[in-house]
């Protein structure tokens, strides 16, 4: 289980893989995972009918991490789930670059989608993270609500 | 002994000259520390936070805490 908050671009397949390397070398067990399931979201480059250049993504050092943590937790308790990685975008994004990775890794696939999904949804809600949009003119603006889930 | 009071986000931004420490002995809950931080009143959508855990803002607080009010959350 890992959470990584990164202040620089990442590349989500990279850490996925290396996480997963890590897991298998770890428990020394080839073959123990029979499903993985990851979600990546990406910043857009336009919201709420304007067109968006960048953003800055503010979070509250400490806390993020402890709720980020209690997601994994919550998760485990809800699913039979081998592994979990949560990997977080803070400071200056640009459009096309990845603000968050949720992966998990379990025997079947229904754990895996299911908590994945849990994963994104809890964090959305719980860990202490806020976007500042600038946009085409070069005003900026805080996002005021994300959009829903379902 | 002290609070520790942080603001983030549009709310650092919006609060006029907060205060980063309000006296304990002053404060019973999150709403009172919140009161002796600033001279605004509280906006109803704010979020709060005691040593890192999320809370509601009649919460009881102490000496050492450390609280923090924040916008809605808007990360993933």
């Amino acid at each position: 289980m890992a959470v990584l908050i990164k202040p620089e671009s990442f590349n989500p397949a990279q850490l996925q893989a290396a996480h997963e390397a890590d897991m298998i070398a770890a428990s020394g067990i080839v073959g123990h995972f029979g499903a993985t399931a990851s979600f990546i979201g990406t910043m857009r480059h336009f919201n709420e009918g304007d067109d968006v250049t960048g953003m800055m993504l503010e979070h509250y050092p400490g806390m993020t991490e402890k709720e980020l943590d209690a997601v994994i937790s919550d998760a485990r308790n809800q699913w039979e789930i081998h592994d979990a990685l949560i990997v977080h975008r803070v400071g200056d994004i640009k459009p096309g670059e990845p603000i968050v990775l949720t992966v998990v890794w379990s025997a079947h696939r229904a754990a895996a989608f299911e908590a994945c999904r849990f994963l994104m949804e809890a964090l959305k809600s719980r860990a202490p993270f806020w976007k500042k949009e600038t946009l085409k003119d070069g005003s900026h603006r805080w996002v005021e609500r994300n959009t829903p889930g379902y | 002994m002290t609070i520790r009071v942080k603001f983030f986000a549009s709310l650092r931004e919006d609060v006029i000259n907060p205060k980063s420490e309000v006296d304990s002995s002053d404060a019973g809950t999150i709403s009172d520390v919140w009161k002796l931080a600033t001279d605004h009143p509280m906006p109803p959508h704010v979020l709060c936070s005691v040593n890192l855990e999320h809370a509601e803002p009649s919460q009881s607080v102490a000496d050492g805490d450390e609280v923090a009010f924040f916008p809605p959350i808007t990360g993933g």
